[in-house]
């Protein structure tokens, strides 16, 4: 209950519950959201963050319990009523019109609710100059959004919330898209907007960055909060336990055999613009990480190894045998494999079933005087579900009705089909839950063990350290450093290195 | 200050216009000529009025291949509404009335698309085939040549009218101003209301737009009936001056105007398009099927170099940018 002297919360979710016919995705969910107050919002996937998200803002409604805003309560809330109010959300796709100018984008929700039927263009503008100060950058207001970079689009994706006045922004997974240094940078934007009196609702997988900027905690898992308190109450083994329900023991490599041979070799390789003169060796069983923020040449290095980009200079060598460079199906051949980091766009062929997915690089394994044998297609596809863990009902279904571990297990169950020597990984783990994130590390330890050599390109610091037998540390398209995996070096370290 | 962008596709087409012309004016010199604008001029009404349509559509996200059906179909009916009911009735009105039918078939066309949800090419194909085969079947497929004197009228008002040198008349009706006022009211609309952003916005990102509360049903029904309406109205004006109303008009000409319109810059996939380039587009699209024949070149070969315009105007900008994407990877 509000006092005289504390003025109501700005959001109240009394014994909030949703139900989908049989399903609960939301349980009993209270939540209390102060102005200038950060609260990170954690759990896994299909634990009802995203639910809770759409019943906020009015775009589901509420099966039982009651929200308040102001300490007023909200019957059957429209998304109108819920901006009105100062509810903005921050998607994790920004929803952005691409075609339209950074100064349109930021006042076209301002200026619908003014209601106004002509564009007022002068005021608008003026609007956009404003709220750009507020947050302190300076971008072209006349540049079409789609030419932005990522991390541009997400803060006129702020802007814009900032521009219709908003109380309560909340963002969906952030922080994604985003390099160690913009999330630093997003960080303290949200510190910026606490002390103004915005509040934030946090929604992240990254526990770190959670832990950092936000007071309070609370945890959904299946629905149900299971536990909520000061962010210094938790660490990252506590919100993990309370977000999967069991211990997720991260376990460092096991031992490198100092016996095992070479497999790749990279010698002086070079690609102008890209990087510059990267050696390196990776041995049979070895988990090699490559660390770098964006636009140090991480990614280039990787698409150069697997031929997706031509580099200008270099060798490279799998068991002695020269690979020719900027031809990926070469490299495939040679027994290369890769794992793109967006692959949604890159990976998968999200219409298509899960065993065409699985089967897509080894038809001509499955052909036979150019028929492809179904029952074998079918047989090796489910063979690799099971023992990649895949939690699907049948492989029939398409790829795009899984989550966001088990497609990256489809992408990685593909390569495995084809017994590759060295497999390539970029961002392993984005947008993957804990739980399965732990699991996709414990496959990558797995293939290492049974003798592959697997390179691990991540922003993710804390994964490198627990999953690399040693990291390379890249800086302006250089290696600069060789730093050891495990225990030998703190997350701090590293991203002081990388960011140095 | 906005920067000037060389590379958009009105500057493409513009200079594809200059050189034309200055080929042609060294073939014939009397190409440079107040007739050839005058020409330029009349036979751009028509497509042009067609073309803001197409372009209003595909800036949507969305692509109207049934407007020629549609301006066909108000076209021909009026003609015989007026010539057998009311043979006396003025212009103004029997536009109105071309209109006005337009605007319902339009309606039809928003009806399956905005509200049942329908891709717009599957449903504006399809409509095209009934609205013309309703026309053939059930009004008629006789041309009627003798036009009622309403519409005579109209195609005898001339705004400029001279005579050359060498004795040939030239002249430019009123209708132009038709396509004048056209363009004025749709950039209005499009760039200077909510309505117009809404409908950028619903073709650039629809989930966005809808997220924001943009009533994506209502903004895209209502394009639908304004094409519709602005077809209706071509097609009168183009029966008026054609002073002959030929059921069987019209349609086959929806590619050319849509390649008018994407030759002028505006993007399939939605979002994207100006009326300066939709107009740039009809210019060089009219200059092409008139004037080909002057740099020398026969008038059989007008759909391959129009094929070759498109695909070079498209595909330049195209390839440019994903030369540009692989040099960023």
């Amino acid at each position: 209950m509000p006092t005289d002297t504390q003025p109501a919360p700005l959001v109240t979710l009394e014994a909030v519950t949703k139900r989908y016919a049989a399903i609960t995705a939301l349980d009993n969910v209270d939540l209390t959201i102060r102005a200038g107050e950060a609260i990170g919002l954690a759990g896994e996937n299909g634990s009802g963050k995203s639910t809770l998200i759409k019943v906020l803002v009015g775009v589901e409604h509420e099966s039982g319990g009651r929200i308040m805003f102001d300490g007023e309560p909200q019957s059957r809330l429209t998304p109108t009523a819920a901006t009105a109010a100062g509810v903005q959300v921050i998607f994790q796709d920004f929803s952005l019109f691409p075609n339209l100018t950074v100064a349109e984008n930021i006042t076209m929700t301002a200026e619908r609710a003014t209601g106004t039927v002509l564009v007022r263009n002068a005021r608008a503008r003026a609007r956009a100059t404003e709220v750009l100060n507020r947050v302190g950058v300076k971008l072209d207001l006349d540049a079409r959004v789609e030419r932005l970079p990522v991390a541009h689009k997400q803060l006129v994706a702020i802007c814009r919330a900032l521009a219709a006045d908003a109380r309560l922004i909340i963002m969906d997974e952030p922080t994604t898209a985003l390099t160690e240094r913009e999330v630093a940078r997003l960080l303290d934007l949200i510190r910026t907007l606490k002390a103004d009196g915005v509040a934030v609702l946090f929604v992240s997988h990254k526990l770190g960055e959670v832990l950092e900027v936000c007071e309070t905690v609370v945890v959904l898992r299946n629905g149900a909060k299971v536990a909520e308190g000061p962010a210094t109450d938790f660490d990252s083994a506590s919100l993990t336990r309370a977000m999967t329900g069991r211990n997720v023991a991260s376990e460092p490599p096991a031992p490198l055999d100092p016996t095992a041979p070479t497999l790749l070799k990279v010698e002086g390789l070079v690609r102008d613009g890209a990087f510059e003169d990267v050696s390196l060796s990776l041995r049979a069983g070895e988990v090699l990480g490559v660390a770098g923020i964006l636009g140090s040449g991480r990614t280039a290095l990787a698409k150069a190894l697997f031929g997706l980009a031509r580099p200008d200079r270099g060798r490279v060598s799998l068991d002695g045998q020269d690979i020719p460079l900027g031809d990926p199906i070469a490299a495939a051949a040679a027994g290369i494999g890769y794992v793109p980091e967006d692959r949604l766009t890159e990976g998968l062929f999200l219409e298509q079933s899960i065993a065409h997915n699985i089967a897509i690089g080894r038809f001509d394994a499955h052909a036979k005087n150019g028929v492809i044998n179904l029952g074998n297609l079918w047989g090796e596809a489910a063979d690799w579900l099971k023992r990649l863990s895949v939690k699907t009902p049948d492989a029939t279904a398409a790829v795009r009705s899984l989550s966001g571990g088990n497609q990256q297990r489809v992408v990685l169950a593909r390569w495995m089909a084809r017994q590759p020597r060295v497999l390539i990984l970029n961002g392993p783990t984005v947008g993957v839950d804990v739980g399965s994130k732990a699991e996709i590390h414990g496959i990558m330890a797995d293939l290492a063990a049974s003798g592959l050599g697997v390179i691990v390109i991540s922003d993710d610091l804390p994964e490198l350290l627990a999953t690399c037998h040693s990291i390379l540390v890249m800086k302006g398209g250089r290696i600069t450093e060789v730093v050891p995996g495990g225990a030998g070096v703190t997350e701090a370290d590293l991203s002081h290195k990388l960011a140095s | 200050m906005k920067s000037f962008d060389w590379k958009r596709n009105e500057v493409l087409v513009f200079a594809v216009i200059v050189a034309f012309c200055v080929v042609a004016a060294f073939s014939d010199p009397n190409f440079l000529s107040i007739p050839t604008l005058t020409d330029l001029m009349r036979n751009s009404i028509v497509l042009g009025i067609f073309a803001v349509g197409a372009m209003v559509v595909l800036v949507s996200g969305g692509i109207d291949v049934s407007f020629t059906a549609v301006a066909a179909f108000a076209m021909y009916a009026t003609t015989v509404m007026l010539r057998d009911l009311a043979p006396d009735m003025p212009w103004p009105l029997a536009f109105a009335i071309a209109t006005s039918i337009g605007a319902a078939l339009g309606s039809i066309n928003g009806f399956l698309i905005a509200i049942c949800g329908l891709p717009t090419l599957i449903v504006t194909l399809g409509t095209l085939s009934v609205f013309r085969g309703f026309l053939l079947t059930f009004i008629g497929t006789l041309q009627i040549s003798n036009l009622p004197p309403g519409m005579r009228d109209f195609s005898r008002w001339m705004m400029i009218r001279g005579t050359n040198s060498d004795g040939s008349f030239y002249s430019l009706p009123w209708a132009f101003m038709a396509l004048v006022i056209i363009a004025a009211a749709t950039w209005v609309i499009l760039n200077r209301t909510m309505l117009g952003r809404a409908i950028y916005a619903i073709g650039g990102a629809p989930e966005s737009a809808r997220r924001i509360g943009i009533n994506v049903r209502r903004t895209q029904f209502f394009i639908y009936v304004f094409v519709g309406a602005l077809a209706g109205l071509a097609g009168i004006i183009h029966a008026s001056m054609a002073r002959i109303s030929n059921p069987f008009d019209l349609v086959g000409l929806e590619l050319s105007v849509i390649a008018a319109v994407v030759l002028g810059g505006a993007r399939l996939t939605g979002g994207v398009g100006t009326l300066t380039g939709t107009f740039l587009g009809v210019a060089l699209i009219v200059l092409v099927r008139n004037s080909l024949i002057v740099i020398g070149i026969p008038s059989t070969w007008q759909s391959v170099t129009i094929g070759v315009l498109i695909l070079l105007g498209t595909g330049l900008p195209a390839w440019q940018a994903k030369r540009a994407e692989a040099r960023a990877a």
